[in-house]
């Protein structure tokens, strides 16, 4: 039995049924993650820049070697062959063909089995 | 000396001891080994120094094919001169036969010691472009005539085959 009047059992009771069912407001969440932002991060050596291949002047290769090395790698005319082995002989370097940085290599490749001083280079 | 082109070959004829010691020496001095300046020139780095990661690709894959290709060439060219092992007294009579389908080989060759004697002994272009100096009187002197005797064999070859075209392979 219980000892309390029974005004407070009443009154207790009553509370309890007006005791409010605890719903959350719906505010959503307190934070929110940042939705992440996938930057596109090619190497830059991937990015289809034009590469140049690059012959730089070498005083042992004889101009009549170069000449059939150029005909040769890049399938030259003669005369456009003659043409690119002056610039190197006379300005230090000729850039013998730009495009694809695969193929440029390739090119590279060849001339330096040819014994030629080539390199690849970035255009611009 | 005498060269000449005959059908299918290079006919190097009436040698004197001295050119065709000259000749055999050929191989041993396309060999860049223990010559820092020679190794450089002949593997180049296909970029320059800020291209880190093709530079080292480039020496894991390509430079061993390269060595490959350089040395198939010289033991080609070791294999011709084997014409010329024996008594020197008989050079006179002897001819060194290059066979035309050889001549990418000694072509290599020739280029290959040309440019590791120039690094050895770091040649200026006006060293170089000397065609007339004389008379040899020291190791470098026969560094340099040896230089432009392999490029008169260069041009003789470039001009008597069909440059511009690559010869069949054995």
């Amino acid at each position: 039995m219980s000892a309390r009047p029974l005004w407070e059992e009443v009154a207790m009771a009553q509370s309890a049924a007006i005791t409010p069912f605890p719903v959350t407001k719906n505010t959503g969440p307190a934070t929110v993650d940042r939705p992440t932002i996938e930057h596109e991060t090619r190497p830059e050596e991937d990015v289809d820049l034009p590469w140049q291949v690059v012959v730089h002047n070498d005083p042992v290769n004889l101009m009549t070697y170069v000449t059939m090395v150029f005909q040769r790698v890049f399938g030259y005319p003669r005369e456009k062959a003659e043409r690119h082995m002056l610039e190197v002989h006379q300005k230090g370097r000729s850039v013998l063909w730009s495009g694809m940085r695969e193929r440029a290599e390739l090119y590279v490749q060849q001339l330096h089995g040819y014994l030629l001083l080539a390199t690849l280079e970035k255009t611009g | 000396m005498e060269i000449c082109r005959r059908k299918d070959e290079i006919d190097i004829s009436e040698l004197d001891p001295f050119l065709a010691e000259l000749l055999r020496q050929i191989p041993p001095s396309a060999n860049p080994e223990g010559v820092p300046a020679a190794e450089q020139r002949l593997f180049s780095p296909p970029v320059n120094d800020k291209e880190a990661k093709i530079c080292a690709e480039w020496k894991l894959y390509v430079e061993p094919e390269l060595r490959r290709l350089f040395q198939t060439a010289t033991e080609t060219v070791a294999g011709d001169l084997e014409q010329l092992n024996g008594s020197e007294k008989s050079f006179a009579n002897r001819t060194l036969r290059i066979p035309s389908k050889h001549a990418d080989a000694w072509l290599s060759t020739l280029n290959q010691a040309r440019l590791v004697i120039a690094a050895k002994y770091n040649f200026t272009d006006r060293e170089l472009g000397d065609h007339f100096r004389s008379p040899i009187g020291s190791r470098r002197d026969l560094s340099l005539f040896q230089v432009n005797f392999y490029g008169f064999l260069q041009e003789f070859i470039l001009r008597e085959s069909d440059g511009s075209q690559k010869a069949p392979e054995d």
